[in-house]
């Protein structure tokens, strides 16, 4: 009877000492380093989620490359949501601080990001709550960075920054003459 | 010899990554000490003042009208503002002087809050940004750490009849 206790305890003992080496490992490393997500909806058509009825496609988010919130134009990156921040969005960064661009469905025809600020818009025009719905986002709502595309097995690759066409920055120091 | 100490170092970084993750997550979910700077929330918080943010109630979205929120600044992700919650999403905010002849009201819009200092002559708030996203708040202010130093000294005569 009195083994029996003394494995039962140690079995508890090991359990509590290994819980608490496990979850602050697993919560620091989801916090700082990487983050898997699933992608829902059609906002990054046709580069995420190509085909509506089948599977979402699951992609790993990089959040150790956005600690310093150094991300580059063409980047797939998720932030938290302005409008709810319970929702975390996905979509490609247009523009970075100090950029001239022009907007697609914006209340300004050309806007200058400013400081501290990203042009975050979606694939898929017309069907994206992106900058063009609610302006800049600040940098501090950035999440992490899509590195790469994990599931389903037959898409995996790995997320190159890429700026769809005529979505470039317009360049303030080029002479139109 | 050789594996031995090489268990030693590999004991020693275990045990550094287990102590620094419970750290980060503390830090991250419980609360932490924070010195303020600046002159925008005197006469609550002054220049120099440490006070302790608890992280627990923006994680579960408890953060109230009339409290002290520490929140990433919207134009430097890496500087931190200290400012009071005058609004939350919905709340009708007035945001013109009280000397103005018209006043003018601005709604906050989904998912924003409304910050202003107490110091309102000397503080860049949401009347000059606007209303930031939820989001940018990283704690809630709970308690400030005060230090009084009382030096008083008791009358000699005093402290002979006490006896």
């Amino acid at each position: 009877m009195a083994q029996q206790t003394s494995a039962g305890r140690r079995y508890v003992q090991t359990f509590i000492s290994g819980f608490f080496v496990a979850v602050p490992v697993t919560v620091t490393i989801l916090d700082k380093l990487a983050y898997v997500a699933r992608v829902e909806g059609a906002s990054m058509q046709p580069f995420l989620n190509p085909d509506a009825g089948a599977q979402s496609d699951v992609v790993l988010l990089n959040r150790w490359s956005v600690r310093n919130y150094q991300v580059q134009r063409g980047d797939i990156v998720s932030v938290v949501s302005p409008r709810n921040p319970k929702q975390k969005i996905i979509k490609r960064v247009i523009g970075l601080e100090g950029d001239f661009i022009r907007t697609l469905s914006y209340k300004n025809r050309y806007v200058r990001v400013p400081d501290g600020h990203l042009w975050i818009e979606g694939d898929h025009r017309g069907h994206s709550l992106d900058s063009n719905c609610f302006g800049p986002v600040s940098l501090g709502l950035l999440h992490g960075r899509a590195s790469h595309i994990i599931w389903p097995l037959n898409r995996w690759q790995c997320i190159k920054p890429s700026l769809p066409p005529n979505r470039e920055p317009l360049d303030a120091e080029e002479d139109d003459e | 010899m050789f594996r031995h100490m090489l268990g030693k170092t590999l004991g020693l970084l275990g045990y550094t990554i287990q102590y620094g993750c419970i750290a980060h997550c503390a830090f991250e979910y419980i609360g932490e000490f924070v010195v303020c700077s600046g002159p925008s929330m005197e006469p609550t918080i002054v220049n120099h003042d440490v006070v302790f943010s608890e992280r627990m109630s923006r994680h579960l979205f408890k953060i109230e009208k009339g409290d002290i929120v520490i929140a990433k600044s919207p134009f430097d992700p890496q500087m931190n503002i200290c400012k009071r919650v005058i609004g939350l999403e919905g709340d009708k905010i007035c945001t013109s002087s009280p000397s103005d002849l018209f006043k003018t009201h601005t709604y906050v819009p989904m998912g924003h809050v409304w910050l202003e200092g107490d110091n309102l002559r000397n503080s860049t708030d949401s009347r000059n940004y606007g209303p930031i996203p939820y989001a940018l708040i990283r704690g809630r202010v709970c308690w400030k750490v005060t230090h009084e130093f009382n030096f008083k000294k008791e009358p000699e005569g005093h402290r002979q009849g006490s006896l």
